[in-house]
């Protein structure tokens, strides 16, 4: 079987999906543009998209902004990396025992519906200002979808495939590490697209609450002298690190996960 | 002596709706080097049977015995192939087929060998490297029935392993199933719905009543081997599958 002409995208595909978007772009940012001139619109409440690139000039050329990228981007990747190996450890403990899954199952139900955002202050009070308190806020928002989709994912092992895998006699380590991790690969990677999404917004409300670093300090500070252009600047930031963090991810899962391509694009963002 | 011994087999399964037969008093016997056909309607319980002699399933009652002992649990002296290939499709047609010596711990080096062997057996060489989403479904069948084998299990079990096939992929499979028997010499325990099949490749057919599975006839099928696509349009052949199906129609009759 050897995939059709249709699946392969041809170069004038490939060159579409970049020129359309980046249609849309200018057109937008015009409309924006001539929206202010036209209703003379005060640049406190909305900056002109050349005071927002001005911003943006100003903070990443002369460096300004660069220690509150790195300090949101330590604060993610460490956060991420903390809280998804944790889940994904729980999670394959979770599906492996029916006990641990007894015991514990209510309260990751409650834990799960309550909104982890209201925890900051919290963990500012227990972890300080600086860095700490901040990867621990990420690890705790990325920990659930995390936990979730590995615990669903291994349970959802074709029966088939554990009974030829017991009639091998196989190891239950076997069975887990070669069967039904990579049977679960999809979910896996689904977790963990989510966690990036939900890790920024952990992210940014940690330093919301308290921080003197950080894209999201940036915002909360810009906002007390109505400095909307830095505002934006921040946000586009932001914007800029969910979509690599999230491209990288898709990267990763079409690399690791060759032999089903359909789950890649199956990435279901949810919250 | 028989290879395989299985007295008053019972097997009872509990579900919401209370307790299910699947199996009662079975008995059946396959002989060494023998192809041994388990016949029955669907439902009957055949692939409770196959569980239970692949040590996945307790019998409520009543004993197997395989080579002179009792099955307690999956040993390594048995192959399996189920109904869908049920491929690992991360890893290629060869490591697939070499499945059972990474779980059983046998010597990977002469487990490569043999599975190239049985790979080329199977008519699937040059397929060695090619994943299971690149090969049809009568080649990953075949990476299945290979896997089945690289062990050198003394006996091999098949849960209708040609029924999610097309009509034509189908007697091809007959065909070569038939000609692997007879060039690896293995017992093999074939589970089937279809008459056609199993008349075709089988030295004895075990018919099992509907649920619970009974053995109603034992049938001796001496047509000569090896058997081809004349064969079954012999007369001989037309009559062995009456026999059956009208062995059947009575059985329907009063369900």
């Amino acid at each position: 079987m050897s995939p059709g002409p249709s699946d392969k995208p041809t170069s004038v595909d490939k060159l579409k999906s970049v020129a359309y978007p980046l249609v849309t772009l200018v057109v937008l940012i015009m409309l924006w543009d001539t929206a202010i001139r036209v209703f003379k619109v005060p640049n406190f409440i909305m900056p002109t998209p050349y005071a927002v690139l001005e911003a943006l000039q100003r903070g990443y050329i002369e460096g300004l902004f660069w220690k509150h990228f790195f300090f949101t981007l330590q604060s993610m990747v460490f956060g991420y990396v903390l809280g998804c190996t944790l889940a994904f450890l729980l999670g394959c403990i979770f599906a492996e025992s029916r006990t641990v899954e007894r015991m514990f199952l209510p309260f990751v139900v409650a834990l799960q519906s309550m909104p982890k955002v209201a925890l900051a202050p919290l963990i500012i009070v227990w972890f300080g200002f600086g860095l700490e308190s901040k990867i621990v806020m990420v690890a705790l928002v990325c920990f659930f979808p995390m936990f979730i989709n590995t615990a669903v994912g291994l349970k959802q092992t074709s029966p088939a495939l554990l009974d030829l895998m017991n009639a091998f006699s196989a190891s239950r380590w076997h069975i887990l590490t070669r069967i039904k991790i990579p049977s679960a690969a999809g979910h896996i990677f689904a977790g963990l697209q989510i966690a990036i999404v939900l890790g920024l917004i952990g992210a940014v409300v940690a330093e919301f609450v308290s921080s003197t670093r950080g894209l999201g300090h940036l915002i909360s500070a810009a906002a007390v002298n109505l400095e909307t252009n830095t505002m934006f600047a921040a946000l586009i930031s932001l914007a800029v690190l969910g979509v690599a963090g999230s491209l990288a991810i898709r990267f990763l899962h079409s690399r690791i996960v060759f032999w089903d391509k359909g789950s890649a694009t199956q990435t279901a963002t949810t919250e | 002596m028989a290879l395989l011994r299985a007295e008053n087999l019972a097997v009872t399964y509990s579900s919401s709706r209370g307790p299910v037969k699947a199996l009662e008093n079975l008995s059946a016997t396959l002989g060494q080097g023998e192809f041994l056909s388990v016949l029955g309607p669907s439902g009957c319980g055949k692939s409770t049977l196959l569980k239970v002699v692949a040590g996945l399933l307790k019998p409520s009652s009543g004993s197997v015995m395989l080579g002179g002992a009792p099955i307690t649990g999956p040993r390594p002296d048995v192959g399996i192939v189920f109904q869908q290939p049920t491929l690992l499709p991360w890893q290629s047609a060869l490591d697939n087929v070499l499945l059972p010596v990474r779980t059983l711990g046998h010597d990977l080096a002469a487990g490569r060998e043999k599975a190239i062997a049985l790979l080329k057996l199977v008519g699937l060489e040059k397929f060695a490297s090619h994943y299971p989403s690149e090969l049809s479904g009568g080649m990953q069948q075949r990476v299945g029935i290979a896997r089945g084998l690289v062990h050198d299990p003394a006996l091999l079990l098949m849960d209708e392993p040609f029924a999610a096939l097309d009509a034509m992929t189908r007697e091809h499979m007959m065909m070569e199933l038939q000609r692997i028997w007879m060039a690896a010499g293995k017992s093999i325990l074939f589970i089937t719905h279809s008459i056609p099949e199993a008349v075709f490749l089988s030295d004895r057919i075990v018919v099992l009543s509907e649920r619970p599975g009974r053995t109603i006839r034992e049938v001796e099928i001496d047509l000569p081997r090896p058997r081809t696509l004349a064969t079954m349009a012999e007369k001989r052949f037309s009559e062995r599958c009456n026999e059956l199906r009208a062995l059947f129609s009575e059985l329907v009759s009063f369900a």
